[in-house]
């Protein structure tokens, strides 16, 4: 898949916006006054700046507001409610504690839960997809929610919170990757099935039907990049997870902790890339490539 | 709504006969010019003269090589657009509604004025039957010459698909499946149409042809034990050369 800048900086940053938020609402900080005004402004900044860059990829990003309509069906309808739920609940929990230094704790419950929903149904829209084995499983949705939550634990300075979820998060990671690795060969769908031409003889892709490139090849079948992916993953590993360990182990140095935020943000970064850029879509066999 | 129907009055759609299809690509030039002139957006091109051409295209020819065990390789035209499946997986991710399959026939449509052009639905098609337009940011997808096949302005032999109106070795075929009478459930029943990528559960109401196997001519020459073979090995100067030559 074409790892697209905006799709890569709307789930990281919403991932760790919405993540901020569930820890908020849980009351793990309960700040006051300004303090609760910087959490939450962070978590806004992160989650509605993430919403933003989701609609720079539309063709028509002045119709956004219609994707609210098909709830029923729709993973990415869905997420627009859940989010815009979320941020309304969360916006009066965070008005009680700003203002009044009020926190109603039931009311922070529900915007956690409704924030912890919307990034499953971020996840949702790639695991529901059949066409792209390596995102099609429960996995998926378990990676997106856990970094999110890991992430929101490290940007409250939750370190008994953030400490086992960033550790969880770098082992559902790795076990995401060595799976994802075979998804494609053990989904069934191959050159044989594509063109049921399998029984005939072994079918090998003769020529494309232009010669010029397509929407297809440039959305679906993206190759550049994918041979680095080992030492990406490495990379990915040390900046996301290992750094942030280290550091909030042995240290609660502010500063010290600021580094393993952007550590992490730039490890997410690298992963999101990792996500998009590994997946292989099924009708890149029709073009004999993957 | 993108929730699918539970069923469609009529299944309209084509069969598509790899046997006969020579790879002219004449549907293909077919569907962009009628998909071009007539309902919804125009089908862009993009440096259409330049260094690296692209283009929205909603019917595609791939040709494949296969090689079968034994014997020499054979080359088929494949010609792929969209299957209007039954249980279309890009119309349920479809999130403005834009996308949808009709009940009285089966087509599955996208309004473009609702479009966001997120892509989500070529996202979800195993096919890659849904090219996002380049120059108008919305989702293109075959008709089924929606506006040819109900068309009375047209005479009545042009009322069905561009491409299969033009097809000029007869390899497409339109028609409605849940009619078994018709010309293209006949056609499916007796030469086994098949589905494209089954596992994925789309349900395509398309069928595709398979090449028939070759047929064999039997070698009869009542001549050829009366003529003398030629001479394989060579002689005089020949032969030394080839030696010679053989030695360096």
């Amino acid at each position: 898949m074409h790892p697209a800048p905006s799709v890569i900086i709307f789930t990281s940053l919403s991932g760790l916006g919405f993540g901020l938020l569930v820890l908020l609402g849980l009351g793990l900080p309960a700040p006051t006054g300004i303090m609760a005004f910087i959490y939450f402004a962070l978590a806004y900044a992160l989650a509605v700046g993430g919403l933003m860059a989701s609609t720079f990829h539309l063709g028509h990003p002045e119709r956004a507001f219609k994707a609210f309509s098909q709830w029923k069906t729709s993973w990415l309808s869905r997420e627009a409610w859940l989010a815009v739920a979320a941020l309304i609940v969360m916006a009066l929990y965070g008005a009680g504690l700003v203002f009044y230094d009020l926190a109603l704790a039931p009311l922070g419950w529900l915007g956690a839960s409704l924030s912890l929903a919307t990034v499953y149904s971020t996840s949702m829209i790639y695991a529901q997809l059949k066409t792209i084995p390596r995102w099609n499983t429960p996995l998926t949705s378990l990676l997106f929610v856990i970094l999110s939550i890991a992430g929101g634990g490290l940007l409250a300075v939750q370190i008994p919170v953030a400490l086992p979820l960033l550790v969880g998060a770098g082992i559902v990671q790795v076990v995401y990757w060595i799976w994802g690795d075979q998804a494609f060969d053990e989904s069934g769908t191959n050159m044989a099935s594509a063109t049921r031409l399998g029984d005939q003889g072994s079918v090998r892709a003769f020529e494309p039907p232009h010669t010029g490139t397509n929407y297809l090849l440039y959305e679906f079948v993206h190759v550049v990049g994918r041979k680095h992916a080992a030492k990406l993953r490495i990379i990915s590993l040390i900046l996301m997870i290992g750094t942030p360990v280290l550091i909030l182990s042995m240290n609660e140095n502010i500063f010290l902790i600021l580094i393993a935020v952007l550590a992490h943000a730039a490890g997410l970064f690298v992963s999101r890339w990792l996500f998009f850029a590994q997946a292989e879509h099924v009708v890149g066999l029709y073009y004999g490539k993957r | 709504m993108t929730q699918l129907p539970t069923s469609t009055d009529r299944k309209l759609g084509l069969v598509i006969d790899l046997d006969t299809c020579v790879g002219c690509h004449a549907c293909v030039i077919s569907c962009k010019g009628w998909n071009t002139e007539n309902y919804g957006a125009p089908l862009s091109d993009q440096s259409a003269y330049g260094a690296n051409p692209s283009g929205t295209f909603l019917n595609r020819v791939h040709s494949y090589e296969v090689q079968p065990e034994e014997g020499a390789a054979q080359l088929i035209h494949f010609p792929k657009s969209c299957l209007h499946c039954e249980d279309a997986p890009c119309v349920t991710v479809c999130p403005t509604g834009a996308s949808y399959k009709r009940v009285e026939d089966g087509i599955v449509l996208v309004n473009e004025s609702d479009c966001i052009g997120c892509g989500l639905c070529a996202w979800a098609c195993p096919y890659g039957a849904r090219e996002l337009d380049a120059a108008e940011g919305v989702m293109k997808k075959c008709t089924l010459c929606v506006d040819r096949i109900y068309n009375e302005n047209l005479p009545e032999e042009d009322r069905e698909p561009a491409c299969v109106r033009t097809c000029p070795a007869g390899a497409r075929h339109f028609g409605d499946f849940a009619d078994p009478n018709s010309n293209v459930s006949k056609l499916t029943a007796e030469r086994g149409g098949m589905d494209l990528m089954p596992e994925q559960g789309t349900k395509p109401v398309n069928k595709y042809l398979l090449p028939r196997p070759k047929d064999k001519m039997e070698e009869i020459d009542i001549l050829a034990p009366l003529l003398a073979p030629i001479a394989l090995e060579p002689k005089g100067f020949m032969a030394w050369l080839d030696k010679t030559l053989e030695k360096i």
